[in-house]
């Protein structure tokens, strides 16, 4: 369990500051995978980089498993980073080292493997878990994008940490090799019950991976919960654009006014998760109401091991009928939203607004 | 032509080639042994890195700049107390060293501490990472990333060395340049002058061969 409670880090150069992180307060699980988003300058970096201490807060504290780490002595500190793997965007492997010794000399310059043959085992058995067991003896040069994060991934986890920071590992490379990244994170948060904190601009990183997710934006954190509560229920103007980001058809069910149509009758956005996503909550609808429903958009996906649904409807009918369908939602833990008319008529005021917002955030 | 060439002192020629060896190399070897350890600390007491330390660099810095801008000549002179009190002498290839070594150290220094600073601040970073104390960070990492680069510095230092072991000979040092002064300048025999500097210029260029031969071995990206 990491416990960060009124983190600070303000920036201070000549009369100039810059607050990089704001009043930051979490909690993460052990053996969870934890995602913080944001946009570019938001503070991501430094707040991962206060977890190692390669950044030193201004104030406020972190735990981990109860002891407070800020405070912590010279030697004590590294041992708790040698106990933390940390990857990178940019991989940071040595370039004069081959594979193998990009794994074993960490260990070799920590002492926490002193015997070579020991250490080469280790090297051996990490190479294999991170699939890389025919490239020990090339050099990081020779290697492909997603197999330096491989390296990466191997050097991190040779300690046998309890805690992998990830700083947008994925971020350099194309979406093929991002997946199969992402998989091995996954893998390991599985079989290993390391705790992975990552960070990243791309909220399908955060759908494909992380089971909690934090939202940073100039310093705080705005929005936090599970990925499919943040995912489906996004409170907050940034968290609807990073959404927006990594789902067109979301986009354009929060923001009604880009369908440019007038329905008669209402305009229903259905979200569900879990168990629900296989019921045939629609057919029931149907069955017990005379209302007239049409699907106008729809789609059932997976937020990493969670199916979920999303359904734009529009229901004509009498208010009891609707009512009654509201209780068959209800009944089925669907959540349901009535979108006002007045939104999916937007003036064109608000739609521009709009437009600007998403471009800002796509940018 | 030949009838000149035959009035070259030839044993002269190749004594005066040895020295310029000698007064390369040996300075060159304590200018690395100085310079290394004086480059990396200029590095690390830079701002933003593991020691910084702003006031002590900048005095440092202060320094290595003047000995840098000093004119070579003009530290031969200065230096001879320090030669005589080192070396025992200020004169011959045994005179030459304290200068030289004084002299192409500083450079060398600025020039390792900007290979440092040129390789991705990643590197640090990640061994920082990895709870790795920093002088297996500088053995360990820093200094076989910068290997290529320090060769390249060492190649510079000496051909630079080399041009300054022709004004050491002016006084009384010895070797190539003193050569090269002594008959073409002050006797006019411009064939002597021009064999020796002949022989410099393949002395330089055999040791820019060399060094580009071990970059390229060292590098491997
Ligand atoms: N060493 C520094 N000195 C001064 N300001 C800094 C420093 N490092 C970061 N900042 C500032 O702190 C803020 C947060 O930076 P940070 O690198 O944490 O953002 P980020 O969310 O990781 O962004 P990106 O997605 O671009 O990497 C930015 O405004 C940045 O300019
Ligand atoms: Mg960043």
């Amino acid at each position: 369990m990491i416990e960060i409670s009124h983190l600070n880090k303000v920036w201070r150069s000549g009369a100039r500051t810059v607050t990089a992180l704001d009043d930051v307060s979490l909690r993460i699980a052990a053996g969870s995978i934890f995602g913080i988003i944001g946009r570019s300058g938001a503070g991501k970096s430094t707040l991962l980089r206060t977890l190692n201490l390669l950044e030193r807060p201004t104030s406020g504290s972190i735990r981990m498993d109860g002891q407070e780490i800020t405070t912590l002595p010279h030697a004590e500190l590294l041992k708790l980073r040698q106990q933390t793997g940390m990857i990178f965007q940019h991989f940071n492997l040595l370039a004069a080292k081959t594979v193998f010794d990009n794994i074993a000399w960490p260990l070799k310059a920590t002492g926490l493997i002193r015997d070579a043959g020991a250490r080469r085992a280790r090297v051996l058995e990490l190479l294999d878990l991170v699939g890389l067991s025919e490239h020990a003896d090339k050099y990081p040069a020779q290697l492909s994008g997603g197999q330096k994060q491989r390296v990466g991934i191997a050097r991190a986890l040779a300690s046998r940490p309890k805690l992998l920071l990830c700083d947008e590992a994925t971020s350099a490379l194309d979406p093929e090799t991002t997946q199969s990244i992402l998989a091995l994170l996954a893998d390991i948060n599985r079989t290993l019950g390391l705790t992975i904190i990552l960070i990243t601009h791309e909220m399908q990183v955060i759908r494909d991976l992380c089971d909690e997710v934090a939202v940073i934006e100039q310093g705080r954190i705005i929005e936090q919960g599970s990925v499919a509560d943040i995912f489906l229920h996004p409170r907050h103007d940034v968290t609807r654009a990073l959404v927006a980001q990594s789902d067109p058809l979301l986009a354009t069910i929060l923001n009604p006014s880009r369908l440019g149509v007038t329905l008669p009758g209402l305009l229903v956005h259905l979200t569900y998760s879990g168990e629900t996503t296989w019921q045939p909550i629609l057919s029931q609808i149907c069955a017990c109401s005379p209302a007239q429903i049409s699907i106008l958009q729809g789609e059932v996906s997976m937020l990493k091991d969670t199916p979920y649904g999303q359904l734009l409807l529009g229901i004509q009918g009498e208010a009891a009928d609707v009512a009654q369908i509201f209780n068959i939602l209800d009944e089925h833990q669907v959540f349901h939203e009535i979108i006002p008319a007045r939104t999916h008529a937007a003036p064109p005021a608000e739609a521009s607004e709009d437009t600007e917002n998403s471009e800002a955030h796509h940018a | 032509m030949l009838e000149a060439l035959q009035q070259v002192y030839w044993p002269e020629i190749l004594q005066g080639t040895w020295d310029t060896i000698l007064m390369t190399l040996l300075p060159l070897f304590f200018t690395v042994v100085l310079g290394l350890p004086l480059g990396i600390l200029l590095f690390i007491t830079s701002k933003d890195k593991p020691l910084a330390q702003p006031r002590f660099y900048a005095v440092t810095a202060l320094i290595v700049n003047l000995l840098r801008s000093m004119p070579f000549i003009i530290l031969l002179i200065i230096l001879i107390p320090l030669s005589r009190a080192i070396a025992g002498t200020s004169l011959g290839v045994r005179g030459a060293i304290v200068p030289l070594t004084v002299a192409a150290t500083p450079f060398f220094a600025r020039l390792v501490e900007n290979v440092l600073r040129e390789l991705d601040r990643g590197i640090l970073e990640a061994c920082q990472s990895m709870g790795i104390r920093l002088p297996q960070i500088i053995v360990g990492a820093l200094l076989p990333e910068a290997l290529p680069g320090i060769l390249a510095a060492i190649t510079v230092t000496g051909v630079t060395l080399i041009s300054y072991t022709a004004m050491a000979g002016a006084v009384g040092a010895g070797g190539l340049g003193d050569i090269a002064i002594r008959y073409g300048y002050q006797r006019f025999e411009t064939t002597v002058l021009i064999v020796s500097v002949v022989f410099l210029v393949i002395l330089v260029n055999i040791m820019e061969w060399a060094g580009q031969r071990l970059v390229r071995h060292f590098t491997h990206w």
